[in-house]
C-alpha cells in the first residue's frame, strides 16, 4: 500500500471463520458497500468442500485506482473464530490489525505473538443488545468500516438492502447493530491503525461482477436460451444464475442426471436451432468428451464452459488451477474442427459469452470456453460501460431461419445462394433432385443449416461418416472430402482467432506470458518488478485454439526473454506454444498449490527465476 | 385412446427415402420401420414436424432409412438428446428409437431420468435381448442362462425386465408390442405418441442372425395380447400394472400395461417455455432493459 497523500493507494482485509458462519456472505456484502462507495474493488473467497466447518476466508482488496487482482499481505484481519487469528495474523502488513470478539479466549496472546494490533470488541454483546448474537458478523464490519476509515453509509446501504428481503425489522436491528459498533470502532481505535482507505475517487460508475456472472450476463445478452448442466463446482453458478432468471429472460435450463445427459441436452436443443450450452468443470468435462466428437462430425453448435479447478479427479474441488487445457484442446477422439478460448478478466469473459455463441454458429461444431475458479469465483469491480449493451452481437450466420420469423428472405437466400452458387445442381447446392444437402461440400466447408419444423430442409444426421445429404456411407473419396469440408472451417476459424494482447509497452527485458486467469496477478506484477530495474511487458493469451500461429509469431520475434505464468503442473501453454510455433518459452513460474498467484508471488518468483533478485 | 384423424394427406411415400436399410433379411427391425411410418401417417404428421432419434445399434440406425428429422446420435444418448429437442421446441413430434442395449444398458441411467422426468417423448425399444452389431454378446434384457460369446457359459446375471423397471421409475405410459405383429405394434405406438408424456413401447424384435433362442417361434408361443385374454384389464390399476409389468417368462403380456394421463408432460412445467419454442428467440438477445436491470443488480 502506499501512503502518499493524494497518491494511489488500497487496503485489504480478510475476514475469516469457519464454514457456516457467514463468511462469504459478510464479505459479500462488505465487497458491495466499498464498491458502492466508490473504490475499485478485488475480492476472493477461500473455501474447502464442505457444508460445515473448516476454516473459510474472504479477502478484500479496495483502491482508489484500477486494480486487477487480490493483494498480499493484508492489512486488518476480522476474525470470527481463534482459527482464524491462528491462519492469517502472522501473514499481516506490519502494523496490521485483528478484529475479534472480546470474549475469544487468548487471542489477544495470538495477536502479539505474530506482531499485530488488537482491536477486541464486544461484538456479541452489542448484536445481543438488539436481538440476537448472529447478527455479531454485521457488529464486526461495521467495527472494520470505522477502523479503516470506510463511511458507514454505504455499509448499512448494503444491510438494509440483503436483510430487507427478508424482513424489514431483521434489516433495521442490522443496521443498529453496525451502527453500535461503528461508534465504539471511532471511538476506541480509529486513532491506532495506520492503514486508511484512501478519499474515494470521483470514478465513472462500476459493477461488482464474479467472472460467472459476467459470463452469464454476456450469454443472456447474445440469444443463450438453453443451458443443461450438473452441478459442479466452480462452473455451478452459471446454471444456477440462468435457473434464477429463466422465467423472466425465457431460458430453458436443466439440472440433468449426469454431465453425458447435459451435453447431450445442449446438442439437441442446437439441432433444433436454440443457442444451447453447458457448463461444468475437469470432472464433468471428461464425461461430455464422446459428445464433443458428436458435435463436431453432425456439425452442430455447441457451447461449453470448462471451469477448472485443482484436479486430477476430485483433486481441490473448490480451488483454482489451470490444468486442463491440453486435454480440452484434444478432447474427443478424432479430428474435427474446435475453438478454444480462455478469457482471463470479466470483460472477455462477458465478451466469451456471446462470441462462442457466434463463433459455434458460425463454424457449426463446438467451442469450449476454458475458465477457472479464480476468474469464476472472485467478484470484482468492472467500469459499468466495459459490459456494454451495444457490444453484443447476435450473428446466427449460415442458421435458416424457421419460417415463422420475418427474416423468410435471409433463409430462401441461404437456401437458394449458398457461398454464391446459384443453388443449381452440383458442388456448392444445397439442393439435389429435390433433396436438401445439409452436408453440402461449399468452398469454406460451412454449409447452410436448416432446422428441424422447416418442410424445406428435411434431413437426418448420423455419428457415422455420411454423404452431403446426411446418409451414412463408408465411400473413400466421400469420406475424403466430407472430413476436408469439416477441417477446412478449422483454418477459417484459425483467421479469425485473435492475437494475445499486449500489456506494457512493446520494448522490454521480459516478457511474461500468460493465459486465462492469471493475467490480473500478472499485469500488477509488472509494476512491481520494474521497482528492481527490471522493465517487463506481458502478452496474454485468450484465443487458444485453433492456435493463432501466424499473428503470434512476429509478437513472439521482438521478445527478449520470456517468462510463462501459468498455474499447472507441466507448463501447458509452453507446450502448446513449443508445439505450434516452434518457439521455446525461456522460463516459466508454475505452481499447483490451488491458490490464486497474488501478484507479489508473481514478482517475487519472477525475479527469482530470472536471477535479478537481491 | 382419441380417434385419430388424418386431417393432411400425408402418405407412407412422403416418408421413403429410398435408402436400403443395412439389416439383415428377415430382421424384424423392417417391421418397426413400416409400422413407425404408418404410425405417422395414420396421425396426420408430415415428415418436417416428427424427429426420429437413434442411438447405436441395429434398430439405432432407423433414423436414417426414413425421410423426416432425424438424429443417429452416439451409444446410448439419445433420451437426452431428444429431451434436448423437445425442451428447445415442443412443437416437434419427438420419437427415440433404440435397442435393449442402448436404451436399458449404456443409456440405463437416462432411460430411469426419462421415465420419471415424463417429456413427451415416445421410445421405441426394440429389444431382441442380444447385442447384434457388435456380432452377439449377451444385453441387458438376455435371460439367465443366455450363451453368447461373452457369456459362453451362460448368462451369470439376472436379466432386466424393463416394464416393471419404467414403472418403478415412475412410467406413465408403458407398453409392449411385437414386431411380428405390425398391426398391433402401429397401434401400440400412435398411443404411445398420443399420450401425453413419455411412452416406453418395448417391441420384441428376434435378431434372427445372432440370437438363435428367442426367435419369432419363441416369442408367438408366449406372448398373448392384454385386450384379448383379459378385455377388463385397466391399465390406470396401479397394482395390477405392477403383476402386468412383471410378467416374463412362459407368458409374455403384450399392449398398453400402463398409463396414468393425470401428470403433465415435463415441458408443460418448464418456466423458460411459456413463451412456447425457444428457437426463434435464439436470434435475439434479452433486450437492452433487461439488460440494464441486470447489469444494475451489480451496483
Amino acid at each position: 500500500m502506499s501512503e502518499a497523500a493524494g497518491g494511489p493507494a488500497d487496503i485489504s482485509l480478510t475476514i475469516g471463520g469457519d464454514a457456516g458462519q457467514g463468511v462469504e456472505s459478510s464479505g459479500a456484502g462488505f465487497s458491495l458497500a466499498l464498491a458502492r462507495a466508490g473504490y475499485q474493488v478485488f475480492s476472493i473467497s477461500d473455501y474447502q468442500s464442505r457444508i460445515r466447518g473448516g476454516h473459510n476466508f474472504y479477502q478484500i482488496r479496495a483502491a482508489n485506482y484500477p486494480i486487477y487482482a487480490h493483494s498480499d499481505p493484508p492489512h486488518l484481519l476480522v476474525a470470527l473464530t481463534e482459527e482464524s487469528v491462528e491462519v492469517h495474523a502472522a501473514r499481516l502488513a506490519e502494523q496490521g490489525g485483528v478484529i475479534y470478539d472480546a470474549s475469544l479466549a487468548g487471542v489477544e496472546r495470538l495477536v502479539e505473538e505474530a506482531g499485530a494490533l488488537p482491536f477486541p470488541a464486544p461484538l456479541a454483546e452489542i448484536a445481543e443488545r438488539h436481538g440476537n448474537r448472529v447478527m455479531a458478523n454485521t457488529a464486526a464490519l461495521g467495527l472494520a468500516a470505522a477502523i479503516i476509515g470506510l463511511d458507514l453509509a454505504p455499509v448499512v446501504g448494503v444491510i438494509e438492502q440483503r436483510f430487507g428481503e427478508k424482513s424489514k425489522e431483521l434489516a433495521r436491528k442490522n443496521a443498529q447493530v453496525a451502527e453500535d459498533a461503528y461508534a465504539f470502532g471511532l471511538e476506541r481505535y480509529a486513532g491506532i491503525f495506520r492503514y486508511k482507505l484512501p478519499p474515494p475517487p470521483a470514478a465513472k460508475p462500476h459493477i461488482l461482477i464474479s467472472g460467472n456472472e459476467a459470463f452469464s450476463l454476456g450469454a443472456a445478452a447474445g440469444g443463450c436460451r438453453f443451458i443443461a448442466a450438473y452441478p459442479m463446482t466452480p462452473a455451478t453458478s452459471i446454471l444456477e444464475w440462468m435457473t434464477y432468471r429463466a422465467k423472466e429472460l425465457g431460458i430453458v435450463t436443466k439440472h440433468a442426471e449426469d454431465e453425458i445427459a447435459a451435453v447431450c441436452m445442449a446438442i439437441g436443443a442446437s439441432f433444433a436451432g436454440a443457442r444451447a450450452m453447458t457448463a461444468t468443470s475437469g470432472g464433468g468435462f471428461d464425461l461430455m468428451v464422446e459428445a464433443l466428437g458428436l458435435a463436431g462430425i453432425v456439425e452442430l453448435p455447441l457451447v461449453v464452459v470448462e471451469v477448472q479447478r485443482g484436479g486430477p479427479s476430485t483433486g481441490l474441488p473448490t480451488r483454482t488451477e489451470q490444468s486442463d487445457l491440453l486435454s480440452v484442446i484434444h478432447a474427443s477422439h478424432g479430428e474435427y474442427p474446435k475453438i478454444v478460448l480462455a478469457p482471463g478478466t470479466a470483460v472477455e469473459y462477458f465478451e466469451c459469452g456471446w462470441r462462442a455463441f457466434n463463433l459455434a454458429d458460425k463454424y457449426q461444431t463446438p467451442v469450449i470456453v476454458v475458465a477457472d475458479q479464480f476468474l469464476a469465483g472472485s467478484p470484482r469491480t468492472v467500469p459499468a460501460d466495459a459490459l456494454r449493451y451495444e457490444s453484443v452481437q447476435i450473428d446466427r450466420a449460415k442458421t435458416i431461419p424457421p419460417a415463422s420469423l420475418p427474416r423468410d428472405s435471409v433463409a430462401s437466400g441461404l437456401l437458394a445462394h449458398p457461398n454464391g452458387s446459384n443453388g443449381g445442381t452440383g458442388n456448392g447446392a444445397i439442393h439435389e433432385a429435390g433433396h436438401y444437402l445439409r452436408h453440402a461440400f461449399t468452398e469454406d466447408g460451412i454449409s447452410p443449416r436448416g432446422l428441424p419444423g422447416d418442410p424445406r430442409t428435411i434431413h437426418a444426421l448420423t455419428s457415422d461418416e455420411h454423404d452431403p445429404e446426411g446418409h451414412i456411407t463408408e465411400n473413400k473419396e466421400i469420406r475424403v472430402q466430407m472430413h476436408g469440408k469439416r477441417m477446412r472451417k478449422l483454418e477459417l476459424a484459425r483467421a479469425e482467432m485473435r492475437p494475445p494482447s499486449l500489456i506494457g509497452e512493446p520494448d522490454a527485458d521480459l516478457t511474461l506470458i500468460t493465459w486465462g486467469s492469471t493475467v490480473g496477478p500478472a499485469r500488477e506484477a509488472l509494476a512491481l518488478i520494474a521497482e528492481h530495474g527490471l522493465r517487463a511487458n506481458l502478452l496474454h493469451f485468450c484465443d487458444i485454439w485453433p492456435f493463432p500461429a501466424e499473428k503470434v509469431m512476429p509478437l513472439l520475434a521482438g521478445v527478449r526473454r520470456s517468462i510463462a505464468v501459468e498455474q499447472n503442473y507441466t507448463a501447458q501453454f509452453c507446450r502448446l506454444l513449443r508445439m505450434e510455433t516452434g518457439y521455446k518459452v525461456d522460463h516459466a513460474v508454475l505452481k499447483w498449490d490451488g491458490r490464486p498467484f497474488s501478484p507479489q508471488e508473481i514478482a517475487a518468483s519472477v525475479l527469482e527465476e530470472v536471477g535479478a533478485r537481491a | 385412446m382419441p380417434e385419430v384423424v388424418a386431417e393432411r394427406r400425408v402418405s407412407i411415400k412422403d416418408y421413403d427415402n429410398k435408402v436400403r436399410p443395412s439389416w439383415c433379411p428377415g430382421c424384424g427391425d423392417f417391421a418397426i420401420l413400416s409400422s413407425l411410418k404408418k404410425a405417422f401417417v395414420d396421425q396426420g404428421i408430415a415428415p418436417h414436424e416428427v424427429v426420429v432419434v437413434g442411438g447405436i445399434g441395429c434398430g439405432s440406425k432407423l433414423p436414417n432409412y426414413l425421410r423426416a428429422y432425424g438424429f443417429m446420435t452416439i451409444h446410448g444418448r439419445p433420451l437426452p438428446v431428444a429431451t434436448g429437442i423437445k425442451l428447445a421446441n415442443p412443437d416437434l413430434h419427438v420419437v427415440v428409437v433404440d435397442g435393449d442395449g442402448d436404451g436399458y444398458g449404456i443409456g440405463g441411467n437416462h432411460f430411469i431420468h426419462t421415465c420419471r422426468r415424463n417429456p413427451n417423448i415416445t421410445h421405441v425399444v426394440q429389444n431382441n435381448q442380444i447385442y447384434a452389431l457388435t456380432k452377439g454378446q449377451y444385453s441387458p434384457t438376455s435371460d439367465y442362462g443366455f450363451v453368447t460369446t461373452t457369456s459362453p457359459e451362460g448368462a451369470i446375471e439376472r436379466a432386466i425386465n424393463p416394464t416393471a423397471l419404467a414403472f418403478a421409475a415412475g412410467a406413465t405410459f408403458i407398453a409392449r408390442a411385437f414386431s411380428g405383429d405390425p398391426k398391433h405394434l402401429t397401434e401400440m405406438i400412435v398411443k404411445g405418441m398420443q399420450h401425453r408424456g413419455y411412452a416406453l413401447i418395448d417391441v420384441l424384435q428376434p435378431c434372427v442372425t445372432f440370437n438363435k433362442v428367442n426367435t419369432y417361434d419363441w416369442y408367438e408361443e408366449r406372448s398373448y395380447k392384454i385386450s384379448e385374454e383379459e378385455p377388463g384389464y385397466d391399465p390406470s390399476d396401479r397394482d395390477a400394472a405392477w403383476k402386468k409389468a412383471n410378467e416374463w417368462g412362459e407368458r409374455i403380456p403384450l399392449g398398453v400395461i400402463y398409463q396414468n394421463p393425470e401428470i403433465p408432460p415435463y415441458e408443460e412445467s418448464v418456466p423458460g417455455l411459456s413463451g412456447g419454442s425457444i428457437v426463434p428467440r435464439s436470434y435475439e438477445g434479452i433486450g437492452k432493459e433487461a439488460f440494464e436491470r441486470l447489469k444494475k443488480s451489480y451496483m
